[in-house]
């Protein structure tokens, strides 16, 4: 077993994700205090390679399998990445990549995981994982005790920056597992979203509302403030899952990622997937009838009035 | 066409967690247990293709707080068949774990899909479906919002960032892990959960609990330490209000 920290270079669309950077970022970190070296995996698309300087390694791999994100490819491929290597620990984010290869690795490269990683330490030669489980209302500190282990990260934890920074890493290009031929999984259509329609992410301001809005009926209240606001109406997912508003309304993890001046929002708890599209917005205003609802750590600005109340109040102020 | 859904309870997030006196799990004393909400996709994704497919479904829970609520409930949305393993303890079943004595009572049954939710609140240890299907050895999808039966393939939607999907067809049996069914999971009318919790049937199978568990250990469950907290406003509703708008036009907008 090696000092080295593993991160899996995420490429879905083409482009490297922000997360990537955020992982390089942290393995650094880990790797210089353990004395190991960064190493990135990078399927599919070699010319990213050099957009990878924070790592000490990036080993490459090709395949028609994994030109774009195959479950079942992927799975092997970096199978056969962390046999060959044997890193300390193996960094994936929690995005579908990371909630789709993760488990499954732990289980081929038999090794402890822990999902949902908000902050990574070392003591010792421990490695201590903290993750925030239901949905954000509590923290669990847990050591990997084992001498290798696997972490999914929620996107935001760690700065970019240090990721981000140039180098010259070692390029190497390991063949693909030979059972890569037989796929179980084949990937038949990308799609893209259509442009036209709202566009939520260059609106200044967003009225937002959660599931704390009950039923479909009641949606009303909060596009009747929308409307009276001219801002757009935008919303968390099971909004969207219910069918009650379309998928180019949903701020969030499988959602869009919107930066307003003013975020307001209504019913909305604050799990950390609705928080990944909203938190760098530049003022967060929470109505949120739960106290203890972790949307009031994010937000500047919150209230527990109850949503019913709230909202007509604020359209009869607003028209006047 | 076999589906099997496993379903899961998990605390309802409404309600206050406490940590209890070790400080390593929750306080189950007095929470409310529910059924996992993403499950709750997986059983309506899989009465879809029972409509379309004439598939036959099977739910299987651990024996949690609650769950023949959940498994009598399923039967009344249209599930065939319910089975619940017993003998699985009191506290949290981590996922690893879970995995083990769901594979072991696979291993005696036959299917062609197994649909699960996407994950659980609690799954700290990684999640279900792909943990299930790298230990089955059978191909598996997660983050997945549409699954289409065709022959003896599946074409699984697969939802990435900002819009992306991927569709992938895959070779059954597998096992996908639902994010969203392609509708709103359905309501049972009570007197239906009624009948079928007086018609009985559950079927109960002592579990194979043997596993190497997560190989994880949790020194401490705390409550987040807050980086920041909210200004709280309070007040009456209008009140309330006009304080938020003071704010928003502070930011040079709505004038
Ligand atoms: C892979 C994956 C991707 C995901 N992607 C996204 C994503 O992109 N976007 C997203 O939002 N979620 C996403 N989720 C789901 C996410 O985990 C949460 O389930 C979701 O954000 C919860 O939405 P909510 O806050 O509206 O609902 P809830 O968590 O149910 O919260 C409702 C809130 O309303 C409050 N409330 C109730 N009544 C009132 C009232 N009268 N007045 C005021 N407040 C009230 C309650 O106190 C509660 O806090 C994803 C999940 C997974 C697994
Ligand atoms: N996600 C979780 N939710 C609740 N309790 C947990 C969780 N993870 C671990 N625990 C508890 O933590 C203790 C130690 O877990 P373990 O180290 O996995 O045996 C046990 O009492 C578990 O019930």
């Amino acid at each position: 077993m090696s000092n080295d920290i593993l991160v899996l270079a995420e490429n879905p669309g083409g482009e490297l994700a922000d997360t990537t950077f955020e992982l390089l970022g942290k393995a650094k970190e880990l790797a210089s205090s353990l004395g190991g070296q960064v190493i990135a995996a990078l399927f599919g698309t070699p010319e990213l390679a050099q957009n990878l300087g924070a790592a000490d390694v990036v080993i490459t791999m090709e395949h028609p399998s994994l030109a774009h994100y195959n479950p079942e490819a992927y799975e092997k491929a970096l199978t056969k990445v962390v046999q060959e290597r044997q890193p300390r620990l193996v960094l994936l984010a929690t995005t579908t990549l990371g909630l789709d290869l993760a488990a499954a690795l732990s289980v081929t490269w038999d090794a402890p995981l822990v999902s949902y990683v908000v902050g990574l330490d070392i003591e010792g030669s421990t490695i201590v994982a903290t993750a925030q489980i239901y949905g954000g209302k509590l923290m669990a500190e847990t050591a990997i005790e084992a001498d290798k282990g696997i972490c999914t990260v929620i996107a935001g934890s760690f700065s970019a920056d240090l990721g981000k920074s140039t180098g010259s890493p070692n390029i190497e290009q390991m063949d693909p597992p030979s059972e890569l031929d037989n796929e179980k999984i084949s990937c038949v259509n990308l799609s893209r979203p259509e442009a036209g329609g709202i566009d939520i992410t260059t609106a200044d301001m967003l009225v937002s509302v959660g599931r704390g809005i009950q039923s479909e009926d009641n949606l009303e209240i909060v596009q009747e403030l929308a409307d009276a606001m001219g801002v757009p109406l935008s919303s968390s997912r099971p909004i969207i899952d219910q069918g009650w508003l379309p998928k180019p309304h949903q701020v969030g993890k499988s959602g869009l990622k919107v930066k307003p001046k003013v975020y307001l929002m209504f019913g909305i708890s604050g799990a950390p997937e609705h928080l990944e599209g909203m938190r760098d917005a530049e003022l967060i205003i929470a109505c949120n009838t739960d106290e203890s609802a972790p949307i009031f750590d994010v937000a500047h600005y919150g209230t527990t009035v109850d949503l019913f109340d709230l909202v007509p109040a604020l359209v009869d102020k607003v028209q006047g | 066409m076999h589906i099997i859904v496993p379903m899961k309870q998990i605390p309802d997030l409404v309600e206050e967690l406490e940590v209890d006196s070790e400080g390593t799990d929750i306080d189950r004393e007095y929470l409310k247990f529910v059924s996992n909400e993403y499950d709750e996709q997986a059983l309506e994704e899989a009465l879809l293709i029972k409509e379309s497919t004439g598939a036959e479904i099977t739910v299987v829970g651990l024996d949690e707080e609650d769950i023949d609520q959940t498994l009598y409930t399923a039967i009344a949305k249209g599930a065939d068949k319910a089975v619940k393993l017993t003998g699985t303890g009191d506290g949290w079943v981590d996922t690893h774990t879970r995995a083990d004595i769901l594979a072991s009572w696979l291993s005696g049954q036959s299917f062609d899909l197994i649909l699960t939710g996407v994950q659980a609140v609690d799954d700290l240890d990684g999640q279900l479906a792909t943990l299930l299907g790298a230990r089955l050895g059978i191909p598996h999808a997660a983050v997945v919002v549409e699954v289409q039966p065709k022959d003896d393939k599946v074409t699984v939607r697969q939802e990435f960032s900002a819009g992306m999907a991927i569709e992938q067809e895959i070779s059954l049996p597998a096992i996908v892990g639902i994010q969203a069914a392609r509708q709103a999971p359905r309501y049972a009318p009570i007197t239906r959960i009624r009948q079928a919790m007086q018609s009985g049937g559950l079927e109960e199978v002592a579990a194979n609990t043997e596993s190497a568990g997560s190989g994880l250990s949790i020194r401490r469950l705390y409550l987040p330490e807050k980086a920041g907290h909210a200004e709280m406003i309070d007040g009456s509703p209008e009140d309330v209000a006009d304080k938020i708008l003071e704010l928003i036009r502070s930011k040079g907008l709505l004038k």
